[in-house]
């Protein structure tokens, strides 16, 4: 009996198509990405069942580590120029115009405003390695004291760019005592509407929360 | 398809004194192009943020020095309901306002869990508010009214559970206090009775 003879194929394949999915996926992930921002410290936020997203713009975020270590940053670059140069008039920084600029291209600050100087004369890699190693900005529970070096940052914001909002976005291990002082700071401001930021858990079955929510989707 | 062709050369006949040139395929190996598409994707993939991070937005309670103790709203003892957040995420909880430091109020230990735990207990207050709403004793203006009661041992995560709570039960009316010494002095003698550390 003859063997059928199979015709022996060509192992190359047509790479076009799949390099035409590939750059398509790449262009969508293109857009559509926004990068993460750069964080001094890890924090692992607490879950809520909020949904409320976070505003895109004209935000300051006071970041607190679970040692409870205070960062501070605002994501609008423009305004980090005009906030620097408050900072700088209301205490006596002295900072020259080439720190000034190294502050408003960088980002968190977790440092006094001792250190400050020295510390925006290093360059951007060593900034972000000093920033991690920080003790963070010094708090007190009075917004006058003069210790109290969050206030100061927190006025200055607000006097750039009155309609910041402010997000507290702190690590679920830190003590209540070091969330407590930025809390009664903002409250020394007059500032009694603040975000806290959190993850997204479910709404547990059978509580007010989830029959709200029901009724909405039932009624859509 | 994309691909071009050219090998079956159709060109004008060159002269005998012109070399031939060597027709060369126009076919690319599309593979390292496909490989790099694929590792920026990757990239890409790990560095979007798509899901935007969630906000809880809380208000604080108006402070003003100014204000004197007349202005203040009063709070009814039967509609408040007070919490203590402790260390290692224990919650003690107790009815009323416990201003009374003469009069330790029933405290109850309990934590964040899905059984028996502070949301059962919030829940079982805010029925019976509910009843006394409904019986008359009190006016309909009146809500149950959570006070959450951190102390210095407690975490963050304490409070946010606490206020996701709120939101869970659809507690309208709470606030954030700073605890008393009486609070805290409740909250030793219970351990103290409980034996716990």
């Amino acid at each position: 009996m003859p063997k059928a003879k199979l015709p022996r194929k060509s192992t190359n394949i047509d790479m076009t198509a799949m390099c035409d999915v590939a750059f398509l996926l790449l262009t969508f992930f293109m857009l559509a990405t926004k990068f993460k921002p750069e964080e001094p410290v890890v924090v692992k936020t607490p879950s809520s069942i909020s949904e409320i997203p976070l505003p895109d713009v004209d935000i300051m975020l006071l970041t607190v580590d679970e040692k409870g270590r205070i960062f501070f940053s605002i994501d609008n670059k423009l305004k980090r120029k005009a906030l620097i140069d408050d900072v700088d008039a209301e205490r006596q920084l002295g900072l020259s115009e080439a720190q000034k600029n190294a502050f408003a291209l960088g980002g968190s600050v977790g440092i006094s405003f001792s250190q400050l100087k020295s510390y925006l004369d290093l360059r951007p890699d060593e900034q972000a390695e000093t920033g991690k190693s920080a003790a963070g900005i010094p708090v007190d529970t009075s917004v006058l004291s003069p210790n109290n070096e969050l206030a100061q940052w927190v006025k200055s914001a607000r006097n750039t760019n009155p309609k910041l909002r402010i997000c507290i976005k702190a690590d679920g291990d830190a003590s209540y005592p070091n969330v407590k002082k930025i809390i009664s700071t903002l409250e020394g401001w007059k500032i009694f509407k603040f975000n806290l930021i959190t993850n997204l858990k479910a709404v547990p079955a059978g509580t007010a929360a989830y029959e709200a929510k029901n009724k909405v989707a039932a009624s859509e | 398809m994309a691909e071009l062709d050219t090998s079956s050369g159709g060109g004008h006949k060159k002269g005998p004194g012109v070399k031939k040139g060597k027709k060369l395929s126009t076919r690319i190996d599309l593979t390292p192009m496909v490989d790099l598409g694929f590792l920026l994707i990757t990239f890409f993939m790990f560095t979007t943020t798509l899901a935007k991070p969630k906000t809880m937005e809380i208000n604080m309670p108006y402070k003003d020095e100014k204000l004197t103790d007349d202005q203040k709203n009063k709070l009814k003892a039967s509609v408040a309901f007070t919490v203590l957040l402790s260390k290692n995420h224990r919650v003690y909880y107790y009815e009323g306002i416990g201003d009374d430091a003469n009069k330790a109020p029933d405290l109850k230990v309990t934590g964040f869990k899905a059984k028996d735990g502070i949301r059962d207990a919030i829940i079982a207050k805010k029925k019976m508010v509910e009843g006394l709403k409904r019986s008359g004793a009190l006016t309909a203006k009146d809500e149950m009214t959570v006070l959450i009661k951190p102390d210095t041992t407690s975490t963050y995560s304490d409070l946010v559970n606490m206020l996701d709570e709120m939101n869970i039960n659809d507690v309208k009316v709470y606030a954030i206090i700073d605890i008393s010494d009486v609070e805290q002095g409740f909250i030793k003698e219970t351990e103290a009775a409980s034996g716990v550390q």
